[in-house]
């Protein structure tokens, strides 16, 4: 109740793309017992106890992420891999990945996503925005103009989300499968008919970044289910 | 690395309760073609089979039209406490078993 | 109205596999309308996930035909003396379509109940593979 008090005083039109979303699809979502998610968050658990609870008593918070780690600005997973280096990185997708992602961003699920506060993020955070507002591809369309500008109209026959980042890792009716931010970004890029920037890109975490302060008072909502 | 979450609620003699099922399984529908073109082979989960203290309480017959990551819910009516065992059955010889312990709450 | 009424606007493929898996249903014995129940949303955003429930009082079997989908007989249940009648899945729909229940009740008689859905699709194909 708080949550939502104090997402209502924070910026009045915020909205989560649950919001949008079917009664049948938000009961999905809300319902542990059915958000196919939670078989990740219980993955993530076992794994969790496997592989870092060696070194992390207690698990890490997941909501301060992106963040500045060893000099690099990095997202939850990038983090992960730099904890298990030497072993081989895992990419965005692995299942090991969205597993521990989904785990603990789920602990910290009802939290409100905070903006990122500290001095050395901002240049980060305008490099960020001035991606999201970046036309982009054959339609020259940037971030902005469909979120920003055309949030709440139609495409055919679904809404234009806000297009917060308040969920992730979701599980997407659409791939039938978990996946990252950075594959639902992707996936926006190519259907604009550009050219999804490469895996290892910088510009992904400076987007989650500013999506992070863009979407600063929704609660997150991991594992979030969307169509 | 195969999960299922079984929910059960609260159980009391003779009375009915919900059991809810979620299986992390792809369901690969047998339409799909990948990059090159190639049909990806159909691989489902066929049945699903529920026992309890041995004997056969509920069964399912899964077609590719059950979306990915099967979730099943059906309710059960027991008369005393014991073992409910739950086995997924399917493609590529997959199978899975989860079992319940069923003990009645106060 | 009669089971050929209700399959008289479906192309013929459609109607010959979902007869087929009707006939199978009920080994031939006649399939009255009602007693049976589905529940589900009238109009949905994906047709890849798409909740039901089939409730049946008296119900020993219980399945769901989709006359549209590639292969018609989404799944069946058969529900044992331990069960009670009740079931709920999710299912995939590959298009807007009149989905028809089925139902066995423990006096041998069977029971269909068709219900139309409405599928909408997302405008934004982004044509990604995984």
């Amino acid at each position: 109740m708080t949550a939502w008090l104090l997402m209502l005083a924070l910026a009045a039109p915020l909205r989560s793309g649950l919001e949008d979303m079917s009664p049948a699809l938000q009961a999905l979502q809300r319902d542990d017992s059915q958000n196919p998610g939670m078989l990740w968050v219980r993955q993530g658990e076992h794994l969790f106890g496997a592989q870092c609870q060696r070194c992390h008593a207690q698990p890490p918070s997941a909501k301060r992420f992106p963040a500045l780690s060893e000099g690099k600005l990095m997202n939850l997973g990038q983090r992960i891999n730099a904890c298990r280096a030497p072993a081989p990185a895992w990419g965005s997708e692995a299942p090991e990945l969205l597993a521990l992602t989904a785990f603990l961003g789920h602990r910290e699920r009802g939290q409100l996503v905070e903006a990122p506060k500290d001095a050395a993020l901002q240049a980060d955070l305008r490099e960020g925005e001035r991606l999201f507002r970046q036309p982009m591809g054959q339609l020259g369309l940037s971030c902005a103009q469909c979120h920003d500008g055309q949030a709440g109209r139609r495409l055919g026959g679904s809404v234009i989300l806000q297009g917060h980042a308040n969920g992730y890792p979701v599980y997407r009716l659409a791939w039938q499968d978990m996946g990252s931010l950075q594959r639902r970004l992707r996936g926006c890029m190519t259907g604009v008919r550009a050219e999804p920037f490469a895996a290892d890109d910088p510009a992904w975490t400076l987007l989650e970044l500013y999506l992070k302060q863009r979407g600063a008072g929704l609660p997150i909502e991991v594992p979030a289910v969307r169509p | 690395m195969t999960r299922a979450i079984v929910n059960i609620g609260p159980v009391r003699a003779n009375q009915a309760f919900e059991v809810r099922t979620l299986l992390q399984h792809p369901m690969e529908n047998g339409q799909r073609s990948d990059e090159n073109g190639k049909r990806i082979p159909r691989r489902i989960v066929t049945e699903v089979e529920v026992r309890f203290e041995g004997e056969l309480a509920w069964s399912a017959m899964l077609g590719p039209g059950i979306a990915a990551n099967p979730y099943l819910a059906f309710w059960l009516s027991l008369p005393s406490e014991g073992e409910l065992l739950i086995d997924w059955r399917g493609d590529e010889g997959f199978s899975h078993r989860e079992r319940v312990a069923i003990r009645f709450a106060p | 109205m009669k089971r050929r009424d209700l399959f008289a606007l479906l192309p013929l493929p459609a109607l010959a596999q979902s007869d087929e898996a009707l006939q199978r249903f009920s080994g031939g014995r006649p399939l009255r309308e009602g007693r049976v129940q589905l529940e589900v949303a009238p109009l949905v955003e994906n047709g890849n996930a798409v909740p039901v429930t089939l409730r049946c009082e008296g119900a020993v079997r219980l399945a769901l035909v989709a006359p549209q989908n590639p292969v018609v007989e989404l799944a069946s249940f058969r529900i044992g003396p331990f069960a009670r009648p009740e079931v709920s899945t999710r299912i995939r729909m590959a298009t807007s379509q009149t989905l028809v229940t089925l139902a066995e009740t423990v006096d041998g008689q069977c029971w269909q109940q068709p219900v139309r859905v409405l599928v909408t699709l997302a405008a934004c194909i982004e044509g990604e593979s995984p």
